[in-house]
């Protein structure tokens, strides 16, 4: 430490001036892309204020709560966000489940099967799920599983489990194996072992497959809308959609006022595990196993 | 499609015991049984359900609906014969290519290379701006661009205080609209996949190449890109299939419309399925949406020396 600390400030002050330009330069280009990336959002947050919002961006004459007042009710709002959750959430917890179970022994045994077994798992991650949609509707039809809520959400893990397995594969690997191994000795199973040890060492992990799989479930239109049908089933994704013809005349006001009650759950997720995201895609860069 | 691990032999790690008993290793394979179940029930079944789907007349009403039967071919000559399907695919690879290979990826790795060399505070803002976009959901998404780029929407606004002639983007260019509205919406996917690979080089060898004289672009090209290259592929194919199977945001937008002027092939194959009730033909559409995907895999994999791979 003493012994760097001269050759880098050396190295400091000499390349200060260009570092500023440089850094100033960066900036002032990502400001300006952070700007143009808001400019759609800004119509969202200033029409779900006004109680005559157009499509157009317009300042509020007076800001009202009218527009949220005029959703927040069982059939607007509350019921699709429950059907969301239910939806989502369950998804999500079979999809971290399954995920951990496999990643363990991928992570942890050496065979013969894991590479071809991963390399299925990285393919079938990018399967365009718009092309199997029919086939599965057609599936759901024949063994009588359209608009139910709980094959809706199997289906959504299934979908969502090959990034899941991969992400989690690859932070279990970062997990030293030595505290496992005095657990085996005193005889722990392996499920044992995975909940008690592996899991709680790789929390940060886990938190970003959850979160990155329920954004990912909160978000998906199609799914949804292909397999249920019952208005009172459907989660906020589909009621967004059908919202204008609920109506007859769109009253964008209260569609941004949704939009936004809609997006929020996974705005504050992003906020709370943001920085956690980052290992994710660390993680992920890391295919090499 | 993932029944190897079912079958698999797992062997032992280099520091155990090293028998191969084979109660033992279904012991171990256990854990992934039901992830394995899900995976085949629900992904390779619609897949291979697909493959005999697309050979029969299966319809939701009329005659393909009392009898299904094998028509052979029937379903892709009907495609490869109608302009419609070939409108699909041309717009499907323009919205690929341009949104996805080229917008989202180059904007995606400007960004990560801006976001190593900028104040913190703008790291930070422009980070949570772009993530913002991306964890949004699909329709809200498609709404904000929808009012953004519609007749009396914001742009128009802006175009008028600049005293230009307004201009439905929706309607005279509407690959273009929702191109625009992918990159805005997937552009945060390659800025993290970027910024995690660049955070993973060690910056001597940059620093070094800056001492012999090399320029930042002839650092970047000679040094960071085949330093970074398995995460550009892996990121090129990963932006290609997303891309390829965008259906809620154009649905949104546009609806495919003008007449069929932005509809890409998963739009396409929605409205011979669904409007039209042509499971059977529905499903071979979806088939050559799948095969497009996998020949971009293979392209890329091809192109990824195999010690690269996993």
């Amino acid at each position: 430490m003493t012994t760097d600390a001269p050759a880098l400030r050396r190295t400091t002050r000499r390349s200060r001036p260009r570092d500023t330009a440089v850094k100033t330069g960066s900036s002032g280009i990502l400001l300006i892309v952070a700007f143009l990336f808001c400019i759609p959002l800004v119509w969202v947050i200033l029409a779900s204020f006004d109680k005559n919002a157009s499509l157009a961006v317009a300042w509020p004459g007076s800001p009202t709560f009218d527009n949220y007042r005029g959703v927040l009710n069982e059939k607007t709002t509350y019921r699709p966000i429950w059907n969301s959750l239910l939806l989502c959430g369950g998804g999500t917890i079979l999809t971290v489940v399954c995920a951990a179970l496999a990643a363990y022994p991928l992570s942890r045994y050496r065979s013969r099967a894991t590479r071809p077994f991963l390399m299925t798992i990285i393919f079938a991650s990018g399967l365009p799920l718009t092309a199997i949609m029919i086939p599965v509707y057609a599936m759901f039809v024949q063994v009588n599983l359209i608009d139910s809520m709980p094959a809706a959400a199997v289906f959504l893990a299934a979908s969502s489990l090959p990034y899941a397995i991969f992400l989690m594969k690859n932070f279990m690997d970062g997990v030293p194996q030595e505290l496992e191994e005095s657990a085996w000795t005193e005889g722990a199973g392996m499920v044992r072992t995975l909940w008690s040890i592996v899991l709680p060492l790789m929390r940060p992990g886990t938190a970003v497959v959850t979160m990155l799989t329920f954004v990912g479930m909160w978000g998906n239109f199609f799914v949804p809308f292909m397999l249920l049908l019952s208005p009172d089933k459907l989660p906020a994704a589909v009621s967004l959609f059908t919202f204008s013809s609920q109506y007859g005349q769109v009253q964008y006001g209260q569609l941004a006022a949704f939009s936004i009650l809609y997006s929020l759950p996974v705005a504050l997720l992003y906020l709370l595990l943001g920085r956690r995201l980052r290992d994710g895609f660390v993680a992920a860069g890391g295919v090499k196993g | 499609m993932a029944a190897v691990a079912e079958t698999s032999t797992l062997t032992t790690g280099p520091g155990r015991t090293n028998d191969r008993d084979p109660a033992r290793t279904a012991r171990r394979g256990m854990p992934l049984l039901p992830a394995v179940a899900l995976l085949l029930i629900f992904m390779a079944g619609p897949v291979i359900y697909s493959i005999y789907l697309a050979f029969t007349n299966k319809a939701l009403r009329g005659e393909g609906a009392d009898h299904t039967s094998l028509v052979g071919l029937t379903n892709f000559t009907d495609a490869f014969a109608k302009a419609d399907f070939w409108n699909a695919m041309w717009l499907t690879l323009v919205f690929t290519v341009v949104s996805g290979v080229i917008g989202q990826n180059l904007l995606g790795m400007a960004l990560a290379l801006l976001l190593r060399k900028c104040a913190a505070w703008v790291s930070w803002l422009t980070g949570t701006v772009v993530i913002g976009a991306w964890i949004i959901p699909e329709v809200v998404a498609g709404y904000l661009w929808y009012t953004f780029l519609s007749g009396d929407g914001s742009l128009n606004k802006v175009f008028d205080w600049f005293g230009l002639g307004p201009q439905d983007w929706l309607i005279s260019a509407p690959i273009v609209a929702v191109s625009f509205a992918n990159i805005w919406r997937g552009t945060a996917f390659s800025m993290l996949t970027y910024s995690a690979a660049l955070s993973q080089l060690d910056p001597e060898v940059e620093e070094s190449a800056a001492i012999d004289g090399a320029g930042p672009l002839r650092r970047f090209w000679s040094i960071t890109v085949p330093l970074i290259r398995r995460s550009i592929m892996t990121n090129l194919l990963l932006t290609t299939l997303q891309t390829l199977s965008v259906f809620g945001l154009i649905f949104v937008m546009t609806g495919g419309g003008p007449g069929t002027k932005s509809q890409t092939l998963p739009l396409y194959m929605y409205q011979q399925a669904f409007s039209f009730g042509q499971l059977g033909y529905g499903t071979a559409v979806a088939l050559v949406l799948l095969l497009v995907g996998g020949v971009a895999a293979l392209a890329y994999l091809k192109v990824l020396p195999k010690e690269d791979l996993t």
